[in-house]
């Protein structure tokens, strides 16, 4: 990026989750459902002493992308680590199911999800994890009817269950800025060792779960610029490209072949050498 | 995490209502709406700042005398980042 356009751009990484959903939707489309006002927050924080956030940390709203009808479901990575509750979990399942009954029903549907968050919410445990099922379970049914297209733009990244339905989406959008995985460096440290994954080695982080890795190994379809514009430019195409032939989570066999090939020491070049040949 | 309920004298009436921030480490939520009567319900994070809180929302309300619900979710602001917030709501209300 040169620095005219560095100074120019609005970067999508600093925006809060309700001007992410804005900035994807058409200029003046954005409508909120379930919004603040609405007061749906997590039943569960408060009692555990932690304050709870008027939209549980979840923005869903409707409008249109390309003048198409749409719903983008943005999740505040800055609250509780954007992770998932009984509450946010069914708002995103919810609006995934609405859209679903949309697209079954013949009308025109453009899905969107904006994920940052570190996978379901430990203080809701059970709850968090049943919501995320539902989340996995919607994304599934409506990719049959309507693409779904994920976008992940960091710091924060995507993991845990949240990683997965990344896995599930028809297109994944990532910025360099982005990480995808499905335990963080944090878990695996505390888990296997200082030895195994050093979790304050951002180089190394990045190298094997950062946006630009996940691209180039094709865990990720589109690695875009932080600019809101570019974002939405993405998104619009990747909506206009219409339905994958077939999609990365249903290609068992050769994510299988991929990992008979996977070398003694998978560390991110290495990984990129030997899978970028048969990028899907 | 503290909760309490603070009283102000405020008629001007606001326009309309408004939400900013993100409870976010050294952030806040503001909701503030349209009342009769100012009353501002503060949650936060941090225990034992009652006269803080009601220090910084006097100064607020002195300079700006609305009638105003407001509703403050809060993750350990300081005084300065609440009033830029609550100043912020305020001018939301006007859009």
């Amino acid at each position: 990026m040169s620095v005219p356009a560095l100074m120019s751009r609005t970067s999508f990484v600093e925006l809060n989750a309700r001007e992410r959903a804005r900035a994807l939707l058409d200029d003046g489309s954005f409508r909120e459902l379930l919004g603040p006002f609405d007061r749906i927050e997590s039943p569960w924080l408060a009692r555990q002493n932690i304050v709870p956030q008027a939209d549980d940390g979840v923005v869903v709203a409707r409008g249109t992308i390309g003048g198409v009808a749409a719903v983008a479901i943005a999740i505040e990575g800055a609250f509780q680590g954007g992770s998932t509750g009984e509450v946010s979990g069914a708002k995103i399942a919810g609006a995934l199911e609405l859209a679903a009954k949309d697209a079954k029903a013949g009308k025109p549907i453009r899905p969107v999800l904006v994920f940052e968050t570190g996978g379901v919410r430990l203080q809701e445990a059970n709850l968090g994890l049943a919501a995320m099922a539902d989340v996995h379970a919607a994304v599934v049914a409506l990719r049959r009817h309507a693409p779904v297209v994920g976008v992940i733009a960091g710091m924060i990244g995507c993991f845990g269950g949240m990683g997965i339905t990344a896995g599930l989406v028809s297109r994944l959008i990532v910025t360099r800025q982005a990480r995808l995985g499905l335990n963080g460096p944090e878990v695996i440290e505390q888990n296997a060792g200082v030895e195994e994954l050093d979790s304050r080695d951002r180089p190394l982080i990045w190298s094997l779960t950062g946006g630009e890795q996940r691209h180039a190994v094709g865990l990720a379809d589109d690695l875009v610029a932080d600019d809101a514009d570019a974002l939405a430019d993405a998104v619009r195409a990747a909506f206009e490209r219409g339905q994958p032939a077939e999609h990365q989570s249903e290609r068992i066999a050769f994510w299988r072949g991929r990992l008979e090939r996977l070398p003694a020491t998978p560390e991110g070049p290495a990984l990129r050498k030997l899978w970028m040949g048969d990028r899907p | 995490m503290e909760r309490f309920e603070l009283r102000f004298s405020g008629n001007a009436p606001l326009a309309g209502r408004a939400h900013v921030g993100v409870v976010a480490s050294g952030d806040l939520e503001v909701l503030m709406e349209p009342s009769n009567e100012t009353v501002v319900s503060v949650r936060t994070s941090v225990d034992g700042f009652e006269k803080v809180w009601r220090a910084t929302l006097a100064r607020f309300f002195a300079r700006h005398p609305v009638a105003a619900r407001i509703e403050i979710n809060d993750s350990g602001a300081t005084p300065g980042v609440v009033s830029l917030r609550l100043a912020q709501a305020l001018e939301r209300t006007k859009a």
